[in-house]
């Protein structure tokens, strides 16, 4: 898994590439709290568009940024889930929770 | 559907592969692995094609692939306690009706590991609503497969996972992909 940080207007962008699983979700949840607790981040976008796999420690993952930013009074914004991604977000009812959009330009919009 | 227990068979639909007698298996794949994260895309990647030769449909593919996964990142994380190098042997078998029942064609997938025994009460998973971290796994094996099986025999951990193939057509099925 790779991820690629990149300042956008508001916030800072983070493009995931790869599995989201047990031998990487760790790194994605250190990157969504450094963003969200120590650089205070107002908005950060999760770009998931370039993500072929999610697993149940990846989801918590997200759950646990959500709660940080939460706590911050900041936004965390995914956009572009694949079918695998969507699915697993369903079944986790967890849809819902999270601010979703299609496509970047979306969700830099919202 | 009750909460899966060890020693106990879960069936989540009964009017499917459960007839009379077992049925037949084949044996498709065995693997002996390590209990280390970065082997859970070698077997997402060997179950995947295992459910594509047996013509599950996408849908029914990647929840297999889902249910393996959660299950070994489950035995890794708890039985192993996240300690990596212990063996965990994964069995995937081809199941086939037998010509005296109705049982449907099917993927058998067992997975034995030498980890600290399950417990059930921590078998339950967490309740769908509630947002926080953890607890999903289990939900999502329950959720994909038709039969969840826990045991505990000669010092070892057995999970047994069963998917009966949709009786749907698949030229039908993949249209509406």
């Amino acid at each position: 898994m790779q991820i690629v940080v990149r300042l956008a207007i508001g916030g800072t962008i983070l493009d995931i590439t790869g599995d989201i699983d047990l031998a990487h979700s760790p790194a994605m949840r250190k990157a969504l709290l450094l963003e969200i607790k120590e650089k205070k981040t107002p908005k950060v976008f999760l770009n998931l568009e370039k993500v072929r796999y999610i697993d149940s420690s990846g989801i918590a993952s997200l759950v646990e940024g959500l709660k940080a930013s939460r706590d911050q009074g900041s936004r965390l914004i995914l956009y572009g889930l694949s079918k695998t991604v969507r699915e697993v977000m369903e079944l986790s009812r967890l849809q819902k929770i999270f601010e979703i959009h299609d496509s970047e330009a979306q969700a830099l919009d919202s | 559907m009750g909460v899966p227990v060890r020693g106990v068979r879960v069936t989540k639909n009964r009017s499917k592969g459960r007839g009379k007698a077992q049925p037949k298996s084949e044996m498709l794949v065995k693997l002996e692995l390590q209990s280390n994260p970065e082997a859970l895309c070698l077997v997402r990647a060997t179950i995947e094609r295992a459910a594509e030769v047996l013509h599950f449909r996408d849908t029914e593919a990647r929840a297999i692939v889902r249910s393996v996964d959660e299950a070994l990142a489950n035995v890794i994380r708890h039985a192993y306690g996240g300690r990596a190098g212990h063996p965990i042997e994964m069995s995937c078998r081809k199941l086939q009706p037998g010509p005296q029942n109705s049982a449907q064609d099917g993927i058998e997938i067992l997975l034995k590991d030498s980890g600290v025994p399950v417990k059930p009460s921590t078998l339950k998973g967490r309740p769908l609503g509630e947002v926080r971290p953890g607890g999903l796994g289990l939900h999502f094996i329950r959720q994909s497969m038709d039969e969840v099986e826990f045991s505990r025999k000669k010092g070892k951990n057995l999970l047994r996972m069963v998917k009966y193939l949709s009786p749907t057509p698949l030229a039908a099925a993949s249209e509406g992909e």
